[in-house]
């Protein structure tokens, strides 16, 4: 169904003839400070492909991409709309064929199966080797799995890669039931893709309510229906306990940890994932849950840097993870590595925290700091929608007033407003009287930040009213100001 | 689900009895039923008519019929151009003249015909367009019930919207173009001047494409991959390229479609049906079904709901029932929202004659007609963008965003491709106000030739080459094969002209939301004018294309709500500077605004 080319798997000739003639650089030391690096980016990802564009951008290195995966980059977010028949393999790259060579970057179809630090040399799987300056390693992750016993059989599987995909797209031909363990974005990703080839789902999620470690209560709850009226069987408070198999190996059946037995031919494992650093075991680099990095991305050995989901900052920022397996996080890294491998020494900072994702039909963005467990100091307004399937919460510190997050369930904010008033901690009530300037949904949707001040207004029996409506104007002013 | 199968079933009974029926009626000519406009053809016709022993005869099919009435006209046309005049007559009412002989064999053939369809036009139409429309009803109407939400399921499983192999649309588009080419030199009568000319364009464009935009290397299009192709969109393609060339180049083999809508036009303007009222109310009928569509697609989206309200009005009130009325009225046929040059006829001399002749409403709209080209497009495209015309107003761009919506994915992102747009889109605008400046050259001074080119030949091939063939056979024909804004995208002169006021002086743009984009490639994939939104939306950058008609499609498949069609004056000549996903700035690391 979905085609990807066949293998890059030799370098051209002009190449090779590069990389002969560089070796001459080393003879004079002074000179290779300013001559051509050979800088090789382990992953094509969001992470590796950023800082290869940007190294290119900035520098004339010779940059080699590898990839074991797929030729060509391609948008991981992505896969869910191939299966769902939305787009194919081809759309989801977000740069076409020629791009790389035009841009002289080399793509490598190749699996890494060991690197030697010492003498700065990949092995690769196929026997073959190759030398390197500086080390990019944006290796990506892995889908977890806790040791289930069954959990290795024909039909279990995680989705992350492309592979995991072809693998889906295997099992579901002729699948009557389908289920999912874990509640968070992957496992709704995989829910919503069986739930468009109308094959049954029953989803385990093993806490109160789905995603409740990350979304407020009335969030999750949102959620929570949301799941149920599109037909999903969801468990919660469930988890797997045992996979059964057939005798030729293809899952059966899973018991849960209620007792209870599902009959189901394919078996998701979302339950999060972790670095992909297998084969660096046993090496120089140093290792913990992830690649240790500083903050500027370098491991401890020289000329090796880690970034994008593989990487664990020794130091993170305050209120931050060490590991953030984020599509946006893996792109400012990409960025941040390129300047300093490109000799401009600069330290990671992911500024302030945001993201999104859709559930099934309700999309859903975060700016600042929004907590399923908020400590005492932190207030929040919260104003739902009767239909139940839109919401806006903003949370600020009780203290001061000075707003600290932004949640928005089918209601799109401006990332750039939101992000000057977290940034400059303003006043919640400031912030409520021009929040219509934040909102960032089509024309001729009805706005509700009217209700969401009422809401306040409630809460603390002041009497403000909105001063600012939509409007890029608006925004543009409040933004250059 | 049962109500959708039901509905699809009702469609493809419509379909086939409406195909069916251009074959079940008989024909049989008469002294009644030939249509000329001189008494002397008239009698000529019957005399070489019963000559021949046609007359009474009974034929089965229009194709016999057709056939041998030609050889008829042709034995009048010789008789009658070796007789001397007769006193008082002119040669134009005595002799018969190539441009008679389409219009007598058109009228002909419509007044011969008898049968099934003839006599039931009534019961015909409530099989076709009344099946036709029940069925596509209820297979649209269970939509409503789903949850509200983008529902692009399966597009690329189907082989209706799946598109086509490159090589096999490739060959498509050249035997059109080579089919164009070639029947053009019979349309203009044998002169090869004008098809040699289109052909060298054609030749001079890729040239251009391949060599000076140095594009050779970028053979790998998105719009297709190779397992890829959908037999039921190439049937479709197919059927509506044929129909495009049957209604403008040989309407007399659809007399059944048009014998069946005529009571309608009876209603409506008092006059029998041409082939275009069977056109437009076939366009209209579909504009609203498809248009239902639509709305129960997008109805979570009030801007998708209210530009679809907006182009179902347009086509049904301003384009169809009002120039009827007006027809009725004694008043000249006008639609008031085409403009030049797309509307390329409107500085003809008959039209610029029919409207100073009627009264102050004739010159009321060609006041209007020109208002609209000179003020209205700038003035509305830098307030709104090209929107408010090519997807709130426009006709084409009416069926584009209703029927046209299943076929939005195929048209093709590559950069190539946007080359190949902005060589022959702004090709035909230089064409278009090039053959408007010659016909009115002609209207003022009377003289006919300038330089080597003479201003009827040149408004005759536009009319085919333009007007008919990309317009119509390419334009709509090509929906399941290239997209459905493949004329809007690569041939409408006035989309080039409102592109040129987005492009340079205009306070739209699609906005970027900082850097929430995900790559994920929804935008792109569901752009119908082609566009690689992508590319903008991973930038941060905001986008500013002549080419995007504002349909908001991308901003309503975006599911991470990255972006959004606004309007703000403050910026209009630095729209596209600000990056907002560079985070990182020399020597420093913030987060840029």
């Amino acid at each position: 169904m979905v085609n990807v080319p066949t293998a890059l798997t030799e370098r051209n000739f002009f190449t090779k003839l590069h990389t002969f003639f560089s070796v001459f650089s080393y003879l004079d030391p002074q000179q290779n400070e300013t001559c051509q690096m050979h800088i090789v980016i382990i992953g094509n990802g969001i992470a590796g492909i950023t800082a290869a564009r940007h190294i290119r951008k900035r520098s004339d290195h010779q940059i080699t991409v590898i990839s074991g995966e797929t030729d060509h980059f391609f948008s991981r977010t992505a896969l869910m709309y191939i299966y769902m028949g939305h787009q194919r393999f081809e759309d989801t790259k977000p740069y076409e064929d020629w791009f790389w060579e035009k841009n002289r970057i080399e793509l490598l179809r190749g699996v890494v199966e060991k690197v030697d630090t010492k003498t700065k040399k990949l092995h690769f799987l196929s026997k073959r080797e190759m030398a390197y300056d500086k080390l990019i390693l944006a290796c990506g992750s892995k889908s977890n799995k806790f040791g289930w016993p069954g959990q290795d059989l024909d039909g279990v599987q995680g989705l992350y890669n492309y592979q995991d995909l072809e693998a889906m797209e295997y099992s579901s031909s002729g699948l009557q039931q389908a289920l999912i363990v874990g509640g968070g974005l992957i496992g709704i990703e995989m829910a919503e893709m069986f739930h468009s080839r109308h094959i049954p789902v029953t989803m385990l999620v093993r806490e109160k309510s789905f995603w409740k470690i990350v979304l407020p209560l009335e969030e999750s709850a949102m959620i929570n229906r949301h799941i149920l009226e599109n037909g999903i069987d969801l468990r919660l408070e469930t988890e797997m306990k045992e996979i059964w198999g057939e005798k030729d190996g293809r899952v059966k059946m899973v018991l849960t940890t209620k007792g209870e037995k599902i009959h189901c031919g394919f078996v998701g494992l979302t339950v999060g994932v972790s670095p992909n650093i297998e084969f660096l075991r046993f090496g120089e680099i140093e290792l913990e849950k992830g690649i240790l990095v500083n903050e500027y991305l370098e491991t401890n050995v020289p000329d090796v840097y880690a970034i994008g989901d593989c990487a664990q900052l020794r130091e993170p920022k305050p209120g931050r993870r060490p590991i953030e397996a984020v599509w946006y996080t893996g792109r400012m890294m990409g960025e941040t590595v390129a300047h300093t491998v490109c000799g401009t020494n600069t330290s990671y900072d992911p500024g302030i925290w945001f993201n999104s994702a859709k559930f099934f039909d309700i999309e859903y963005q975060v700016y600042g700091t929004v907590l399923a467990n908020p400590p005492e100091d932190h207030a929040s307004i919260y104003w739902e929608h009767p239909a139940g399937r839109m919401s806006i919460r903003i949370v600020y510190d009780k203290n001061d007033g000075a707003v600290i997050g932004f949640n928005l369930m089918g209601v799109r904010y401006r990332h750039e407003v939101c992000e000057k008033w977290l940034r400059e901690r303003t006043h919640v009530e400031e912030v409520l009287q021009n929040l219509g300037i934040a909102n960032f949904d089509p024309e001729f949707y009805k706005e509700y930040e009217g209700e969401v001040i009422k809401i306040y207004n409630q809460q603390t029996g002041n009497n403000l009213l909105l001063k600012k409506k939509r409007g890029l104007s608006r925004a543009l002013e409040f933004l250059k100001n | 689900m049962m109500l959708k199968k039901i509905g699809i079933t009702l469609f493809v009974i419509a379909l086939l009895v409406f195909t069916a029926m251009l074959g079940l009626d008989s024909y049989r000519l008469s002294s009644e039923s030939i249509a000329t406009n001189s008494e002397f053809h008239k009698k000529e016709i019957l005399a070489q008519a019963e000559a021949v022993g046609m007359v009474g005869k009974e034929y089965t099919s229009s194709f016999a019929f057709i056939s041998d009435f030609k050889m008829v006209l042709e034995n009048a046309q010789q008789s009658l151009n070796g007789q001397e005049l007769p006193d008082g007559v002119s040669e134009w009412d005595f002799k018969i003249g190539s441009w008679n002989v389409k219009d007598y064999t058109f009228q002909t053939v419509q007044n011969s015909g008898e049968g099934l369809v003839s006599k039931n036009p009534l019961l015909f139409f409530l099989l076709t367009f009344g099946l036709g429309i029940l069925g596509g009803l209820l297979y649209i109407l269970p939509n409503f019930q789903s949850i509200p939400g983008i529902k692009n399921n399966h597009v690329y499983h189907r082989s209706l919207t799946r598109g086509l192999k490159v090589g096999l649309r490739g060959s498509f588009l050249a035997a059109t173009v080579i089919g164009v080419i070639v029947f053009g030199f019979f349309y203009m009568n044998g002169d090869l001047f004008w098809p040699i000319t289109t052909a060298v364009m054609a030749l001079v464009i890729i040239g251009l494409v391949l060599f000076y935009e140095k594009q050779k290397k970028n053979i790998g299009d998105r719009s297709a991959s190779p397992d890829l192709t959908g037999w039921l969109g190439v049937f479709t393609g197919v059927y509506l390229i044929g129909f495009y060339i049957l209604l403008y180049w040989s309407p007399q083999y659809l007399t059944p479609w048009i014998v069946m809508v005529s009571p309608i036009s009876e209603v409506l303007s008092g006059n029998p049906a041409s082939q275009w009222f069977l056109y437009g109310l076939l366009y209209t009928v579909i504009v609203i079904v498809m248009g239902v569509r639509m709305i129960a697609k997008y109805r979570h989206n009030n801007y998708q709901v209210v530009r679809t309200l907006s182009v179902m009005f347009f086509q049904t009130c301003i384009a169809f029932i009002l120039p009827e009325i007006l027809v009725r009225l004694n008043q000249p046929y006008f639609d008031f929202k085409n403009i030049w040059p797309l509307d390329y006829d409107f500085f003809f001399d008959w039209n610029l004659n029919t409207l100073m002749e009627s009264g102050s409403l004739g010159i009321f709209m060609l006041v209007w007609g020109v208002v609209l080209t000179v003020i209205g497009v700038p003035l509305i495209t830098y307030f709104f963008g090209k929107r408010w015309y090519c997807s709130w107003v426009c006709g084409c761009g009416g069926l584009a965003e209703t029927m046209g919506d299943p076929f939005r994915q195929l048209s093709d992102k590559s950069l190539k491709a946007w080359k190949y747009e902005r060589w022959i889109i702004h090709s035909v605008l230089a064409f278009a106000v090039v053959m408007t400046i010659l016909v009115l050259y002609t209207y003022f001074t009377g003289a006919y030739n300038v330089l080597f080119l003479n201003s009827d030949t040149v408004r005759t091939w536009y009319g085919f080459l333009i007007g008919s063939a990309f317009a119509g056979v390419v334009g709509t024909g090509f929906y399941p094969l290239m997209g459905n804004r493949t004329w809007c995208r690569f041939g409408c002169p006035l989309a080039a002209y409102l592109g040129l006021v987005q492009k340079f002086k205009s306070r739209f743009r699609i906005t970027v939301n900082g850097g929430q984009c995900i790559s994920c490639g929804n935008c792109s994939t569901y752009c119908e004018m082609g566009i690689d939104v992508r590319h903008y939306a991973q930038r941060g950058q905001d986008v500013v294309r002549s080419s995007c008609v504002g349909c908001g499609v991308c901003a309503a498949v975006c599911p991470r709500g990255v972006l959004r069609l606004e309007n703000a004056g403050e910026d209009v000549a630095t729209r596209t500077e600000d990056l907002k996903v560079i985070h990182i700035a020399e020597g420093e690391v913030r987060i840029l605004n």
